[in-house]
C-alpha cells in the first residue's frame, strides 16, 4: 500500500508522470540521519572501489608489475629499470586520465541532461563531438596536420567554439536558451558539420584512417604532457560543476517554477554551457569522443541517489571514472597482450548494466 | 434522495475488485455500485484508493480479480469504443500537444464517435460548440493550450470529455487549478448536467462542495468503502473523525441546507 | 433524488443555462475547410494552411525532379525532359531520361517520405524531438549486420541489404523484449535503446577499424546512405512496401493523434494504448527498414521532416503527411545536390544531413526572430 507520493521534478518528457519514489524517500521507517550515514557509506564505498581500480589499473598491462614496484615507482623513481618507465611514462598518465576524463564525461552528461531536462542529451548533443572531430578532419584533411599531438588542441578548440556557436542559435530569441531549442540546434549544427566533415573523409583516405581511429577513443598511449595540458580545464570545470548543482535543483523543476523561486535561469545556463565545454571539450580532446559515459552514469547515480544535484554531482564525479578505468583495465585484458580501445570497452560494460537496472526499476525523472 | 435509492440499480459498478499497480495493491475485494442519474461524489484522504477506482471504472485499471460492469456485462466484454461512448473520464494528467489550439483539443473529444470515413459530422461540430459554451471556454477557442492559465485549461479539458457526450461521466478532481467561483461553476455544470440525466462520479478533495453537491456520497479509506449514501444521511463528525482523523462539527448550510463542515481548531 | 436539495440549488440566481447550442463556426485559430458528402456518412475537416503547404511541397519536389532528370553528364534541355516522360522524344533522350534518372529521382521521393514518415511515428510515440527508429537500436542495428555481411563475407548490394535487414530487426525486436516488463513503458524503452545502441556503435567502429581502408570506406559510404547505381530493379519493391503500409498508417493517424494527449485521455477515448504503440512501432520500423535495404541508413532525414514539417505548417503536434512530403523533398534536394554540385559524386546521406541541417537552423533563427 503507497502511503505518501512524492512527486519528483519534472516528468519525464515520454510524459510519464514522475510519480516514482526515489529510494531515499522510501517509506521504509528509516529516519533521515539513517540515510544520510546510509549515503556516506555509499559515497565511500565508491570512492574505495575508486581507488581499487586505480591502483589496477597501474599494475595490469602487456607487463604485468607487482605492487612494491608500482609503489617504488612512483615514490623511489630508478630511471633505468624498465618497469618503473612503464609505470612512470604509460601507466601513470593512463590512469590519471582516465581519472579526469571520467569525471568529465560524467559530470558533463549529468549537467546536461538536467539542464535540457532531456534523458536522451549526451555532452554531444551540444555539439562537443561534432565539433572536436569537425576541426581534427580539417587539420588532417586540409591542412596535413598528421601528428596526433596536434589533433588535441584542434579537438579542444573545435569543441569549444561549437557549443558556443550552438548555445548562441539556441539563445536567440524571447525565450532565450529554452531546453527543445538549446537540443535542436545542437543536433542541427551537428548534423551540417558532420556532413562536410564526412564530404572530406570519404574523399580522403588519409583524412579517414585518422579519422576512424580517433572517433573510438582510448586512454592508451597518450603521455604525461596531455594529461597536464587538460587538468586545469577539467578540475575547473568540476570545481564550477559542483557549485552550480543547488540551482541545477530549481531549474530541474522547470522554466515557471524556477523563475518563481527565484532562481536567475540565463546565468545557470551560461554557467552550465561554460561547464560542459571546458569538461567535455578538454576530455574529448585528450581521449576521443567516448560519450556513452556522459549518458549511463548519471542515469544510474540518479537510480542511487534519487533526484537531487547535489548528490548527483559528487557520485557522478567518483562513479564515472570506475567506468572509464574498469573498461580500460579490462580492454588491456581481453586481447593480451594486445589492447582494445577503452572507448569500444565502455558500451560493453556499461550497456548490459543499463539495461539490467532499466529493467529492475520503473522510471526515473530528472 | 432516500432509501428507496440504496438498493437501486447501476448501470456502471464494480464487482468485488481487487486493484494493483505491479505489486503495489492498492485495493481488495472492493464493490461499489454508482447508482443511476445520480451525482455520486468519492471523498477519502490522499492515496486512499480514490482515483484508482476511477481508473478501473473507466477499464483505464484491468483489476487483478473481480470485474466492472457496465449494463449487465463485463466492461472488458466490449469493444473500447463503445464503452467511451458510453464511460467519460477526465483524468488527473494529460498532456496537450504543443501549439493546439482550444477547439482543436476540444475537438479530440470526439474520437470515439468519429471513424475513418466520419471525421467531422455535423453532430460534432455542434457537441464541440456547446461543450465549449457550457465550460464558458468559447472565446478562447483559437488560442493555443500552452498559453491558458491553469484554471482556462482545466476547463478546457472539462470541455473535451464533454465534448464525448457520455451518459456517464467520471471526473477525477475536476476543481483543481480552479479559483472558487470557477470551481463552483463547474460544480453547477455538473449539477445541470445530471439533472439533464446524466451520471456523474467525481473526486473532489471538498468535503463542503461534496455535501452541497452530491446526491450520493462515496467515503472510501485505505482502499475500503466506509460509508455510502446521501450526504445528510452519512456525513457525520465521527465518519469524518475516521475516515480523515480529523474532528470537526457540522452545521446547516445556511444557503443549501446540507450539511456544513468545520474542523474544530486544536486536536 | 429528494426536491430539497434540487430547489436550493436552483435558487442561485442567474448563471447561464447549461449546455447552450451555439451552431455558428468554430473558430480553430486557424483557417478549416470541411467537407460532407453522402449525406454525412463521408465527413472531414481540412486544414488550410497544411492544405497549401502540401502543395507548395509537390510542386517543389516536381520542380528539383525536373531539375534533376535535365541535369547530369549529358544535360537535355526541360522541354526534351517532359517529351522523353510523354514518351514523345528520341530513343537515346528516353533512356537517359526514363531509364537512368527516373528510377534514382522516384526512389529519392519515396524514400523520403519513408524517412520523413517513420520520424513522425517515433517523434509523436516518444513525444520527444529527438524520437526516431534509433532510439530502439534499429540503425545501429542495421550498420552491424551490413557490416558484418561487408567485412566478413565481402556481400553484394542484396546481401547487404538482408544482412542491414536482418541485423535492425533483430536489434529493435531485443530492445522491445528486453525492455517489456508488464506493458513496454516508453521510458523504459528508451534507456535500454541507448544502451543496446551504444554497444553495437562501439562494435560497428571496431570492426571499421579493423577492416582494411578501402573496406572500410566503402562500407562507410554505405553507412551514410546512397542512391548511386539504383535503377528500376529497385523502385518496385519499394514501391510494394509502402503501398502496403502506407493505407495502415493513414488509419492509425487518428488514434495516434489521440495518443498524444498521454495514455489516461487516450484510453478513455476508446484506444488502447500498449497494442497501437507496438503497431505503429512496426510501422515505423517497416518504413526505415525499407529505406535501409534499399539506400542504405540515410540519416537525419527522419529526424529533421517532422520538425520542419511541424513549422512550417504550424501544426500541433506531429503530422504525418506534411512529414512524408518534406522527408520527399529533402532527400530529393538533397541527392541533386550530392550529384551534381560539387563535381564529385558523393552520398546522399552527406547531403541530407547537410542541407537538412542548414535549412533546420535557418528555421530555428527565424522562428527567434518572431
Amino acid at each position: 500500500m503507497i502511503t505518501q507520493v512524492v512527486e519528483q521534478p519534472g516528468a519525464d518528457p515520454a510524459g510519464h508522470p514522475a510519480s516514482v519514489l526515489p529510494a531515499a524517500h522510501r517509506p521504509c521507517g528509516a529516519s533521515t540521519s539513517q540515510l544520510r550515514l546510509q549515503r556516506l557509506a555509499l559515497l565511500a564505498l565508491s570512492a574505495a572501489i575508486l581507488i581499487v581500480f586505480c591502483i589496477i589499473s597501474l599494475l595490469v598491462g602487456a607487463r604485468p608489475v607487482a605492487f612494491s614496484t608500482a609503489f617504488d615507482a612512483l615514490f623511489a623513481y630508478d630511471p633505468v629499470s624498465a618497469e618503473h618507465i612503464v609505470i612512470r611514462d604509460y601507466r601513470l598518465p593512463r590512469t590519471l586520465l582516465g581519472l579526469l576524463c571520467g569525471a568529465a564525461f560524467g559530470v558533463s552528461g549529468a549537467l546536461i541532461q538536467v539542464a535540457t531536462r532531456n534523458p536522451l542529451a549526451d555532452p554531444g548533443i551540444l555539439g562537443v563531438n561534432a565539433g572536436a572531430a569537425f576541426f581534427v578532419t580539417l587539420a588532417v584533411g586540409l591542412f596535413g596536420f598528421h601528428a596526433v599531438s596536434s589533433h588535441l588542441w584542434f579537438a579542444f578548440l573545435g569543441a569549444i567554439t561549437v557549443t558556443l556557436l550552438v548555445y548562441a542559435v539556441g539563445s536567440r530569441g524571447r525565450d532565450g536558451a529554452t531546453p527543445v531549442r538549446l537540443v535542436l540546434s545542437g543536433v542541427a549544427l551537428s548534423a551540417v558539420l558532420g556532413g562536410i566533415g564526412s564530404s572530406i573523409t570519404l574523399l580522403d583516405p588519409v583524412a579517414f584512417d585518422s579519422l576512424r581511429l580517433w572517433s573510438i577513443g582510448s586512454l592508451a598511449g597518450r603521455n604525461i604532457d596531455v594529461v597536464v595540458t587538460v587538468a586545469p580545464f577539467i578540475i575547473f570545470g568540476l570545481v564550477l560543476s559542483v557549485c552550480i548543482a543547488p540551482s541545477l535543483n530549481v531549474v530541474a523543476l522547470g522554466d515557471d517554477p524556477s523563475r518563481a523561486l527565484g532562481a536567475n535561469l540565463v546565468r545557470t545556463r551560461i554557467l552550465v554551457v561554460i561547464a560542459v565545454t571546458l569538461l567535455a571539450g578538454a576530455a574529448t580532446a585528450a581521449a576521443g569522443p567516448i560519450g556513452f559515459v556522459g549518458l549511463m552514469v548519471p542515469h544510474v547515480v540518479r537510480w542511487l541517489t534519487g533526484p537531487d544535484q547535489r548528490r548527483i554531482i559528487p557520485f557522478t564525479i567518483l562513479c564515472s571514472p570506475i567506468l572509464l578505468l574498469a573498461a580500460d583495465i579490462t580492454g588491456r585484458l581481453v586481447l593480451f597482450p594486445g589492447e582494445l580501445e577503452a572507448g569500444i570497452v565502455t558500451a560493453f560494460i556499461g550497456a548490459p548494466v543499463l539495461v539490467a537496472l532499466a529493467r529492475r526499476t520503473r522510471a526515473s525523472g530528472i | 434522495m432516500t432509501g428507496g435509492h440504496d438498493s437501486a440499480k447501476g448501470k456502471l459498478e464494480a464487482q468485488g475488485v481487487t486493484l494493483r499497480y505491479d505489486a503495489r495493491t492498492i485495493a481488495e475485494n472492493l464493490s461499489v455500485v454508482i447508482p443511476d442519474g445520480s451525482f455520486t461524489v468519492i471523498v477519502g484522504p490522499n492515496a486512499c484508493g480514490k482515483s484508482t477506482l476511477l481508473r478501473a471504472l473507466s477499464r483505464l485499471l484491468v483489476p487483478s480479480a473481480g470485474q466492472v460492469i457496465l449494463d449487465g456485462k463485463a466492461i472488458a466484454g466490449y469493444p473500447s469504443k463503445q464503452v467511451a461512448r458510453t464511460v467519460g473520464l477526465l483524468p488527473q494528467t494529460s498532456i496537450a500537444p504543443d501549439g493546439i489550439t482550444v477547439a482543436d483539443l476540444v475537438s479530440r473529444g470526439r474520437y470515439p464517435h468519429q471513424s475513418f470515413f466520419r471525421q467531422w459530422s455535423q453532430e460534432d461540430e455542434v457537441a464541440v460548440a456547446s461543450a465549449m459554451a457550457a465550460t464558458q471556454t468559447t472565446e478562447l477557442s483559437n488560442r493555443p493550450v500552452d498559453e491558458l492559465s491553469g484554471g482556462q485549461r482545466q476547463r478546457v479539458w472539462v470541455a473535451m470529455v464533454l465534448a464525448q457526450q457520455t451518459p456517464i461521466l467520471l471526473l477525477d478532481e475536476p476543481t483543481t487549478f480552479l479559483d472558487i467561483a470557477h470551481q463552483i461553476e463547474l460544480l453547477n455544470l455538473c449539477q445541470d448536467l445530471n439533472a439533464a440525466g446524466r451520471t456523474i462520479v467525481a473526486v473532489l478533495h471538498d468535503l463542503n462542495h461534496a455535501c452541497r453537491y452530491a446526491t450520493n456520497i462515496i467515503a472510501m479509506k485505505d482502499g475500503t468503502v466506509i460509508a455510502e449514501g446521501p450526504p445528510a444521511a452519512i456525513m457525520t463528525e465521527k465518519l469524518v473523525e475516521d475516515v480523515f482523523g480529523l474532528r470537526c462539527m457540522i452545521i446547516e448550510d445556511p444557503v443549501s441546507g446540507t450539511p456544513l463542515i468545520v474542523p474544530k481548531s486544536g486536536k | 433524488m429528494t426536491g430539497a436539495y434540487h430547489d436550493h440549488s436552483r435558487a442561485r440566481g442567474n448563471r447561464p443555462a447549461a449546455p447552450a447550442t451555439n451552431t455558428g463556426p468554430i473558430d480553430f485559430g486557424r483557417r478549416v475547410a470541411v467537407l460532407r458528402l453522402l449525406g454525412g456518412r463521408l465527413s472531414l475537416r481540412f486544414d488550410l494552411r497544411s492544405l497549401v503547404t502540401g502543395v507548395i511541397l509537390l510542386l517543389s519536389t516536381a520542380m528539383i525532379g525536373a531539375v534533376s532528370l535535365a541535369s547530369g553528364k549529358f544535360p537535355i534541355p526541360l522541354a526534351d525532359v517532359f517529351r522523353a516522360l510523354h514518351g514523345t522524344a528520341g530513343d537515346n533522350i528516353r533512356m537517359v531520361v526514363v531509364e537512368w534518372r527516373l528510377p534514382r529521382l522516384l526512389l529519392a521521393f519515396l524514400l523520403g517520405a519513408a524517412l520523413g514518415l517513420s520520424g513522425a511515428i517515433f517523434q509523436s510515440l516518444t513525444r520527444n524531438p529527438l524520437g526516431s527508429p534509433d532510439i530502439i537500436g534499429f540503425s545501429a542495428g542495421t550498420y552491424t549486420g551490413a557490416l558484418a555481411v561487408l567485412l566478413i563475407f565481402s556481400g553484394g548490394y542484396y546481401e547487404t541489404a538482408a544482412g542491414a535487414l536482418a541485423g535492425g530487426i533483430i536489434t529493435a525486436a531485443a530492445v522491445y523484449l528486453l525492455a517489456y516488463h508488464g506493458g513496454a513503458q516508453s521510458f523504459r524503452l528508451i534507456v535500454v535503446g541507448i544502451g543496446i545502441s551504444a554497444l553495437l556503435g562501439a562494435l560497428n567502429a571496431w570492426m571499421i577499424r579493423q577492416a582494411d581502408l578501402q573496406v572500410a570506406m566503402s562500407a562507410a559510404i554505405w553507412g551514410a546512405g546512397s542512391l548511386n547505381g539504383l535503377a528500376f530493379e529497385q523502385v518496385w519493391p519499394v514501391l510494394l512496401m509502402l503501398a502496403l503500409i502506407v493505407p495502415c498508417l493513414l488509419i492509425l493517424a487518428r488514434p495516434m493523434r489521440q495518443l498524444e494527449l498521454g495514455d489516461d485521455a487516450a484510453m478513455s477515448s476508446g484506444i488502447h494504448a500498449n497494442r497501437l504503440r507496438l503497431m505503429l512501432m512496426i510501422c515505423g520500423v517497416a518504413l526505415t527498414a525499407i529505406v535501409t535495404a534499399a539506400a542504405g541508413p540515410i540519416a537525419f532525414v527522419s529526424l529533421a521532416a517532422p520538425q520542419i514539417a511541424r513549422r512550417v505548417t504550424r501544426l500541433a503536434g506531429v503530422a504525418l503527411i506534411p512529414s512524408a512530403l518534406v522527408g520527399g523533398l529533402l532527400l530529393t534536394t538533397a541527392d541533386w545536390a550530392a550529384q551534381h554540385a560539387f563535381g564529385v559524386q558523393l552520398p546522399v546521406g552527406v547531403m541530407t544531413v547537410s542541407i537538412g541541417g542548414l535549412y533546420f537552423l535557418w528555421l530555428l533563427l527565424r522562428e527567434a526572430r518572431q
